[in-house]
């Protein structure tokens, strides 16, 4: 969809290059958040992607094209555009504002209107609000605007430049909810740029951080956070959300203990006795041959049942919550810890069993994060 | 009072003739200025601001010059009549209205021209729907400072055989009359005020609603 070669942008008078031999791939649908501190360069990238700012070497292309092959105004119609002040222009009509591109490819009035109402509607503004002036919107509003007048003419591609910046830390977290929701049924391919790392994790794909014209590291906010390049990605991204976003991002799978105590359904009592002291283990999960997990057996079950049952299915508990290898840990942690439960099965999809998340693991895991530095350190003197 | 009165029955017709000519001089030399000096002024924000500075102020030099001497001036190679009258009008009503284009449109919010750009305006479109409508109120107000002084300084085209009311303020001077000179004078004087007020209705009436503060 959109492809940067050796891009490289010096402004005349400046000593260093604003953008220095960047290369990135957009797929098609992608959301490409793009993010750095301030004079890092993320404008000027995104400016050369539709010709606002032109690279001094390098190629961009969209769907195969190098841009500067193609008519920079044409370009421009066919790209959707959300500037970092909204922009809005304020001797027009909402409606007006809405249409703009659509009335520069000489639609024509009622499909211009049809259109700007399907869109207000996305964003539960009345349609009442298409004859007012944008100076009689709040922010919040108006922003919405500015971001329907990108969508108008249904681009496949869209430029957001800060779009969330200006606004209230309430109106921005809606706001971003309603895009993402936008953006997912739409099938866009988004190009966006932000201060706020919060919300480049909310919303990205990809992010793509940026320092001094360059690259420094581009991954899914998953990889982001777990593995931060160096250590200028890591103090980007702050220690502080390394710590609280890896329940965020870590998956049940990463954690848990993947060989967790079974026993077999068809096996005896006597058997699982054993298992239970050989491990010292007071509860075993229980699975049939082919490793599916059944249900669970403790030792005050076996207790109570010794004298009238022989074999572990007859007796184990079947009502077993388990969890999938793939869901959040933070999901999975909040309800054990609700719950009061001192493990949990993961499962994968067909119900195999996977491993164990047991209250050690999670202590272990807190311990880690909060810890883990200093122990290293520490073990290396030693 | 009387002689007043007897000068207006006897200029009557006169007077009418020459307000009309006042007026097609004035109004001509105004068009004029508008047609050169508002693309000129859209012209000059598209270069250096520093070049633009020079070149504005350089106009501004033009006007310092009094009236009279660039009337005398102009006599050699226009000789006299209507046509050299409206061009030396004409050269006046330029500096205004070129300075409050050019501020008018260079005030215009370079993100809504960069808006405008980004989203696939052509050059000629930022102009005509972006930069011109909000930068309007600046450039008419050009506009009716230059038709208010032209009206007032056309009184001198009579200077140069251009007709108008001057040439009853001439003639008066010459016949040593001053109720002539006061009959040239007060329809000059209302007329500009009149031109004032209908430019300032019209100056609110083209004024985007939403930006009427
Ligand atoms: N038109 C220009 N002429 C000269 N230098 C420029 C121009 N535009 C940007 N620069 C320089 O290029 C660098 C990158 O600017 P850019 O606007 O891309 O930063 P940014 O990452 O978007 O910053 P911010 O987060 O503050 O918006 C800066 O050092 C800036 O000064
Ligand atoms: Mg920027």
């Amino acid at each position: 969809m959109l492809e940067f070669k050796e891009v490289t942008k010096q402004f005349e008078g400046n000593d260093y290059p604003s953008v220095h031999k960047l290369n990135l791939k957009i797929e098609r649908g992608e959301f490409v958040v793009f993010i750095g501190p301030s004079g890092c360069g993320k404008t000027t990238t995104m400016k050369m992607i539709n010709r606002l700012i032109e690279p001094s070497s390098g190629e961009i292309l969209v769907d195969g094209v190098n841009v500067l092959k193609q008519n920079a105004v044409q370009l421009r119609r066919s790209i959707g555009y959300v500037i970092q002040q909204i922009g809005l222009m304020p001797h027009m009509t909402v409606g007006e504002n809405i249409s703009l591109v659509g009335s520069l490819l000489k639609w024509n009035k009622e499909k211009q209107q049809k259109r700007a109402k399907e869109l207000i509607s996305l964003v539960d503004l009345p349609e009442e609000y298409l004859n007012r002036y944008p100076h009689e919107l709040s922010g919040g509003q108006q922003q919405r605007i500015g971001v329907l007048r990108a969508l108008a003419v249904n681009p496949p591609l869209i430029l957001m430049d800060e779009p969330f910046g200006a606004l209230d830390p309430i109106t921005r977290d809606s706001l971003q909810e309603e895009f993402k929701k936008l953006q997912r049924e739409m099938d866009k391919t988004i190009v966006f740029v932000t201060h706020d790392m919060d919300e480049a994790i909310k919303l990205a794909d990809k992010i793509v951080i940026m320092n001094k014209g360059e690259i420094v590291q581009a991954g899914t906010p998953d990889d982001i956070l777990r593995h931060p390049a160096n250590e200028f990605v890591e103090d980007f991204i702050g220690k502080d959300r390394l710590l609280e976003s890896r329940p965020e991002v870590t998956r049940v799978e990463q954690i848990m203990n993947p060989n967790p105590i079974t026993i077999e359904e068809e096996s005896s009592l006597k058997e699982a006795i054993q298992k239970m002291h050989a491990k010292r283990v007071d509860s075993l999960l229980v699975v049939d041959e082919s490793g599916i997990l059944k249900g669970y057996v403790d030792i005050e079950m076996i207790d109570s049942n010794y004298k009238k049952k022989n074999q572990v299915y007859e007796v184990m508990d079947t009502a077993k919550y388990a969890v999938d290898k793939n869901s959040l840990l933070r999901d999975t942690m909040y309800r054990m810890l609700r719950s009061g439960s001192s493990y949990v099965p993961v499962v994968t999809d067909n119900n195999k069993l996977a491993g164990i998340v047991t209250r050690a693991t999670l202590a272990d895991m807190v311990y880690n994060t909060i810890w883990g530095d200093e122990t290293a350190e520490g073990s290396a003197i030693e | 009072m009387q002689t007043m009165m007897d000068t207006l029955s006897s200029y009557g017709w006169d007077l009418l003739d020459k307000t009309g000519e006042h007026l097609y001089i004035s109004i001509a030399a105004i068009v004029l200025g508008v047609l050169v000096a508002v693309p000129l002024g859209i012209l000059l924000t598209r270069i250096p601001s520093k070049a633009a500075d020079r070149f504005i102020s350089f106009v501004g030099i033009l006007q310092t010059v009094p009236s009279l001497a660039i009337l005398a001036f102009l006599m050699p190679f226009l000789g006299v009549g209507v046509v050299p009258a409206i061009i030396a009008l004409f050269i006046y009503s330029v500096l205004p209205i070129l300075r409050n284009t050019y501020t008018g449109v260079m005030e215009v919010n370079t993100s809504l021209k960069e808006a405008g750009k980004g989203m696939g305006m052509s050059t000629f479109e930022i102009i005509r729907k972006v930069e011109l409508p909000l930068a309007l109120p600046v450039i008419m107000s050009g506009i009716r400072f230059a038709t208010v002084y032209l009206i007032g300084w056309a009184t001198l085209a009579a200077f140069i055989g251009g007709g108008g009311l001057g040439d009853l303020i001439f003639d008066g001077l010459n016949l040593y009359k001053p109720e002539l000179i006061v009959l040239g004078t007060v329809p000059a004087t209302i007329l500009a005020l009149i031109a004032n007020g209908l430019l300032s209705l019209l100056e609110k009436g083209l004024t985007p609603k939403a930006l009427i503060k």
